[in-house]
């Protein structure tokens, strides 16, 4: 077994240990510090094993360019979370040490994950990410209230529980089935089993978990009080990293079967519905979490348009769409958790006079929101046009067309957010935000990869389209 | 490709496409408001000077694209960047190029706050209007079209009026609402074509189905007809004008607005031909009913930006009814009068923003007898509104005749109704006119009027250029576009099932 293969793991497995034994003393600057080494040591390592492959443990665990990618992706969003989140304010103070601890293994979770080809190792992963989530939610500062995290912690973790039951129970259908947990094993029998009902209700029963990680209708029921009563700083986790791992798994699990009619249908009134819902449910938003939390329901409605093509296009148009809207939302976030002084909620209208208080913060909001919007030339419209002609192509076009009036519905408040930032005067706060170094160069990099991804495509594409594959 | 003429040596249109962007980059790192004004203008200045080779050296008897840059994109799809310029987007790009530095120099004292943020949003603005003219790429025309949304939006809403929020919002959400079936239309085109492609003289000639092409058409007609605006979805276009600080109504109005009427040249006409005949009828109604509604609207404002955009409303109605004849003199006179309208209100959007400027006042009452004070003013101003109501020896008149005449060899009804659109037209700009230089002598408020100083005077000069140059030499603007608009008329024909509706010359 070759060590290199699974050394971002390992590496974050170590930060994860020191981050304990520091926990037990209350330092959280140290904690932080180290947590962020993890973070980027992993980023580093991932992103150089990137061609890497191998199978480990026994062919539960594959490595190949279809899961270092996403893991690359994944300590990506964990070390940019980390940085912007500075001090991680909003966090009560006596378990910052224990957040970082759930933080670094929660990713670890979810960069398992991706590279699980067999249930167990699936079911394993999933829950180590799911419960350092669980307990990441509640860890909030207490000074503006306990109600709100307390609700959305439960809330978050009851559904999450449920969801993990459904799949659980799937699984054990396809295992009946096919007398196999590996993913290899199950390809090759399942095929010939489709027409059987139990096999089409075991595959949709696992789809649900992950579709319940993207927040896909109707498994979203969680996401807007998740996303609004998590502190600034894990909602910006929450709403990037594991979408990642959401789509990697939704890939891997739709691929072991051939499309048939009814799966195609029922994932593609699943994207119509996701897109109206989320998009109908934003227009009405007040707290800009929230609304993202929704706007997050419209664009996992826009990611399964690339995976209802049952075509490796169409997944590798999913993946790079993914990645646009990692940079787009860690973006935004980023500029939240600065302008939330002391871990608060912001509201929508708490970012009036943005461009006063802080240019750059102002550039990248508004930036992000185009890019949101799927305005061009960036990533989010790049992302949208092929998830669309890719749709199209597969002969579906009613989706396209639901999915095209989408884009105008969603403009709407996208735009009320930037009038708020560039054309409203600072109301309370006027005194300008202070943002470190470390934050810059997040920002820069965001913005410039917001660009790049849009104009650039061609090479994101390729990269997806070889890793998917080598994987299948 | 035999559609291209391939441009050897200097990328002349990526640098006249790219040239403001990298200004507007760099802008971004210049401190003080003169510099950043300076720096605008010399940016424009160099991409307009750059841009008149362009004039000379286009082959005027070729229809096909010429200056052309060819270079692969997104292979996996098909996308390239593909630039070129056409009889018809020739001179729109000239037009654009030499508009800009004006703009900027209208700018100079009309912005005073965040004049940096400002200019690089003009900047980005030229880029994304020389990119729609020039791309032959479907994707690489959406991504420009919908990409001027942004800096449109924040010159708007940023420097805007009172009311900036209200129009600004009515503006993006109008224009995007109305391209979004497009997007959809533009994959279905490349879905039709084979091989697949988004190159755009490719795809038109293709043998669509008429179902096809009239799905396509309203899908295209839609977003241009907003765009234009054509009357019923011209609402957006008075809010966006009277709110938008001068540049931005002058951008709009001079640029913005021929986008729309491009669109439908460049591509409802030769990739949907069928359709165009089918729904001929009922756009030629619709330009009539703008022509006359605008013009009536136009009759009863009060305020004189407002009555300028809504004179807008009823002169984009000649372009669509010029187009839409289908004939090779009323297409050469909806061109012509694209550039005619241009320059005519965009002149006389300046002039109201300097009036503007001086009396903190759009409205006609408190501009009453200005003529006293500032003579030089009101003998530019007079002389763009007898341009705008096409009096002859201007510009308008020109192209006005031309659609007209086009119109009556075809439909002589509808255009016998659009007639007093044009005595309208009269009607509404001699009433500014008078109250603006004779009406109300005494008006105390103008005792400490400034007449026009010479950077105003510079501004204004080459608008008076182009009205009397237009008006009494057309030849050298209707030359360039000859054989691209027979070449269009043919394409237009040999797609339709019952050929002879366009009569040649």
């Amino acid at each position: 077994m070759n060590i290199m293969l699974f050394a971002p793991e390992l590496f974050l497995l170590l930060g994860a240990l020191i981050v304990f034994l520091l926990s037990l003393s209350d330092d959280h600057n140290s904690a932080r510090n180290v947590a962020l080494a993890a973070g980027f040591g992993a980023l580093i390592l991932s992103a150089s094993g990137v061609n890497l492959s191998g199978m480990m443990f026994g062919g539960a665990y594959s490595v190949d360019l279809f899961s270092q990618l996403f893991k690359t992706m994944i300590t990506a969003g964990m070390t940019a979370v980390l940085i912007f989140g500075g001090r991680h304010q909003g966090i009560e103070k006596r378990v910052r040490p224990e957040y970082y601890l759930c933080l670094i293994l929660s990713t670890l979770g979810l960069m398992m994950l991706v590279s699980s080809v067999d249930l167990v190792a699936i079911f394993v992963s999933l829950e180590l990410s799911s419960f350092s989530l669980y307990l990441m939610l509640p860890m909030r500062s207490t000074e503006h209230g306990l109600r709100i995290q307390m609700e959305a912690g439960i809330k978050y973790m009851l559904f999450g529980v449920m969801a993990t039951g459904i799949m659980l129970f799937g699984m054990s259908y396809i295992f009946g089935l096919t007398g196999s947990t590996s993913l290899t094993a199950i390809t090759a029998k399942l095929p010939a089993l489709i027409h059987e009902p139990a096999a089409v209700v075991g595959i949709v029963m696992i789809l649900c978990v992950f579709m319940f990680k993207l927040a896909i209708f109707p498994f979203h029921f969680w996401v807007s009080d998740a996303y609004e009563g998590g502190a600034n700083e894990t909602t910006a986790f929450l709403a990037t990293v594991p979408k990642l791992a959401g789509v990697a798994m939704l890939i891997r699990i739709v691929n072991l079967i051939n499309p048939s009619e009814a799966i195609i249908n029922f994932m593609a009134i699943l994207a119509v519905c996701s897109m109206f819902y989320g998009n109908l449910c934003a227009l009405r938003q007040t707290d800009f979490k929230r609304m993202m939390g929704f706007s997050a329901v419209a664009h996992a409605g826009f990611v399964l348009l690339g995976i209802l093509t049952f075509k490796e296009a169409g997944y590798a148009t999913s993946i790079y769409y993914i990645l646009g809207y990692l940079v787009m939302n860690l973006a935004c976030f980023m500029v939240i958790c600065k302008v939330s002084k002391s871990g608060e909620n912001v509201p929508i209208a708490g970012l009036a006079g943005l461009y006063k208080r802080s240019p750059l913060l102002a550039f990248t909001m508004g930036l992000s929101m185009f890019a949101l919007a799927g305005i061009p030339p960036f990533a989010g419209f790049m992302g949208e046009f092929l998830l669309l002609a890719g749709a199209m192509q597969a002969g579906h076009l009613t989706v396209v067309i639901l999915g095209a009036l989408n884009a105008a519905i969603a403009i709407y408040y996208y735009l009320s957010v930037v009038k708020v930032t560039y054309c409203n005067e600072p109301e309370v706060d006027t005194e300008p935000i202070r943002v470190d170094i470390g934050t810059k160069a997040v920002s820069l990099v965001l913005i410039s990869a917001i660009i790049f991804i849009g104009i650039y495509p061609a090479a994101l594409l390729d990269m997806a389209s070889t890793a998917l594959r080598l994987a299948f | 490709m035999d559609f291209l003429i391939l441009n050897k040596g200097f990328p002349i249109l990526s640098v006249l496409i790219f040239l403001p962007l990298a200004g507007a980059f760099i802008a971004m790192f210049l401190s003080g408001d003169k510099v950043a004004r300076v720096w605008a203008l010399i940016v424009t200045s160099l991409n307009a000077i750059i841009s008149l080779p362009l004039y000379s050296a286009f082959n005027s008897s070729s229809y096909k694209f010429q200056f052309a840059e060819h270079q692969a994109w997104i292979p996996q799809w098909n996308i390239n960047y593909t630039l070129g310029l056409d009889g018809i987007s020739l001179l729109l790009v000239l037009l654009t190029t030499i508009i800009m530095p004006l703009c900027i120099l209208a700018s100079w004292r009309y912005i005073a706050k965040r004049v940096k943020t400002f200019m690089i949003c003009m900047l980005i603005l030229e880029t994304t209007m020389l990119g729609v003219f020039a791309a032959l790429d479907f994707i690489l025309f959406y991504i420009m079209w919908e990409a001027m949304l942004i800096p449109m939006y924040m010159l708007i809403a940023i420097w805007g009026g009172p009311r900036k929020v209200y129009a600004s919002t009515k503006f993006f959400i109008y224009t995007l609402a109305g391209s979004v079936m497009m997007l959809v239309a533009i994959i279905a085109l490349y879905l039709h074509s084979a091989p697949h492609t988004f190159f755009i003289p490719a795809l038109m000639g293709q043998p669509y189905s008429t179902t096809f092409q009239i799905l396509i058409f309203l899908a295209f007609f839609v977003a241009f007809a907003v765009k234009v605006p054509m009357f019923p979805v011209h609402t957006w276009l008075p809010a966006a004008h009277v709110e938008a600080p001068t540049a931005g109504s002058v951008i709009l109005a001079s640029i913005l607005l021929k986008m729309g009427t491009y669109g439908l040249l460049r591509f409802c006409l030769p990739m949907t031909p069928q359709a165009t005949l089918t729904f001929m009828p009922y756009i030629l109604w619709l330009s009539v009913a703008g022509i006359l509604y605008g013009g009536f609207t136009a009759l009863a404002q009060h305020d004189m930006k407002k009555l300028i955009a809504y004179s807008s409303v009823g002169h984009m109605g000649f372009i669509t009814l010029g187009i839409f004849v289908l004939n090779f003199r009323g297409m050469e006179g909806a061109i012509l009068q694209m550039i005619n309208h241009g320059v005519t209100t965009g002149a006389l959007l300046l002039c109201v923003g300097m009036i503007y400027e001086r009396t903190h006042s759009r409205e006609l009452a408190t501009a009453t007898g200005v003529g006293k004070y500032m003579p030089v003013f009101v003998t530019f101003f007079a002389i763009f509104s007898l341009s705008s109501f096409a009096f002859p020896g201007t510009n308008s008149f020109v192209g006005e005749f031309l659609v007209l005449a086009g119109g009556f060899a075809n439909h002589k009804l509808v255009t016998a109704v659009a007639i007093p659109g044009a005595i309208l037209a009269a009607a509404y700009m001699l009433r500014m006119l008078q109250r603006v230089i004779w009406g109300g002598v005494n008006n105390p408020s103008h005792e400490g009027l400034l007449d026009l100083n010479t950077r105003e005077i510079v501004t204004l000069a080459p608008f008076l250029v182009f009205v009397f140059w237009i008006g009494l030499a057309p030849g050298p603007f209707l030359s360039v576009m000859h054989s691209t608009v027979h070449h269009l008329l043919a394409q237009v024909n040999a797609g339709v099932v019952h050929p002879a509706i366009a009569c040649l010359p």
